[in-house]
């Protein structure tokens, strides 16, 4: 496995569908190459934080004026 | 009661009940819809926009949209991602109002090659969250993800932030699954690049 082909499987290897065959040449790929191997991890790190940290609030009372300007727009047409 | 059938494998969404009854005009079941994905839609739209008072008016519009038009709601999809698709869609509206020099479309961002190939190997140690304190983390990744494409940025925040399947998003975007798995590619590769310049630590002077 070259480096393009290991970029090349890195959606799937995140996603987890990729194939037991691919998956163990992706693991032998990044225990010879330090490059891939550092760029499968902070590939990892990288959806991690993001997934991890809610970068917008939304406050009791935004959702509390949200809600209420939603539900006066939604009214049955009478 | 109609009998249930214990062949079908394949639970029923609770939303289709919800939805079911709001076209039969029932307000709380829309109004129950609503309290289940307020928030999600306004991260959706914060998200893509980056700003707070669009992100408001397109949760408003999205949810009036959706009512007005639930007759044409067919079902094929869940509700959540055809809401998802009515926010994405009033989202990019709004940037393309908003910006009149750059390009907004699910389309045009393919031609940025920035940052697809890696070029830091920095590795990230001490991890992020040792490094910085959470509001100075908020902000790089704030500041991080504003700076990518739109495009880019939508299929991430769908997906990797608010966990659509790649099939969902695919139908959220009108795009295909390839098209969504390349393009989700990028925006991880290009968020990494991006981010390692502040969490990077160079292996320099350490054995190897």
């Amino acid at each position: 496995m070259t480096c393009t082909d290991f970029l090349s499987q890195l959606t799937d290897y995140f996603d987890g569908q990729i194939s037991p065959e691919l998956l163990e040449e992706v693991r032998a790929h990044t225990a010879t190459c330090s490059h891939c191997e550092v760029v499968l991890d902070t590939t990892s790190k990288t959806i991690a934080v993001y997934r991890d940290h809610e970068l917008y609030e939304f406050s009791p009372e935004l959702r509390d004026r949200l809600h209420a300007a939603i539900m006066a727009k939604c009214s049955p047409k009478t | 009661m109609p009998a249930i059938q214990s062949t079908v494998t394949e639970e029923i969404h609770p939303d289709v009940a919800l939805v079911a009854r709001a076209k039969d005009g029932d307000t709380a079941a829309f109004e129950q819809l609503v309290r289940q994905y307020e928030r999600q839609i306004f991260r959706v739209a914060q998200h893509i926009t980056q700003n707070r008072e669009d992100a408001e008016d397109i949760t408003q519009d999205a949810f009036l949209k959706a009512y007005e038009k639930l007759d044409q709601f067919q079902g094929n999809s869940k509700f959540s991602t055809w809401l998802v698709r009515i926010a994405v869609n009033e989202s990019l509206m709004r940037l393309r109002k908003r910006k009149t020099s750059k390009t907004v479309s699910m389309d045009e961002d393919v031609q940025t090659e920035e940052g697809s190939i890696p070029r830091d190997f920095a590795e990230w140690r001490p991890n992020p969250e040792q490094l910085y304190g959470q509001s100075e983390l908020s902000h790089i990744l704030r500041k991080t993800i504003q700076g990518l494409p739109p495009g880019f940025r939508t299929v991430f925040t769908l997906r990797d932030i608010e966990n659509l399947s790649t099939e969902e998003t695919a139908e959220a975007l009108g795009l295909s699954v390839p098209a969504v798995k390349s393009r989700l590619l990028r925006a991880r590769l290009q968020l990494r690049e991006r981010l390692s310049r502040h969490f990077g630590h160079k292996k320099e002077g350490l054995p190897a």
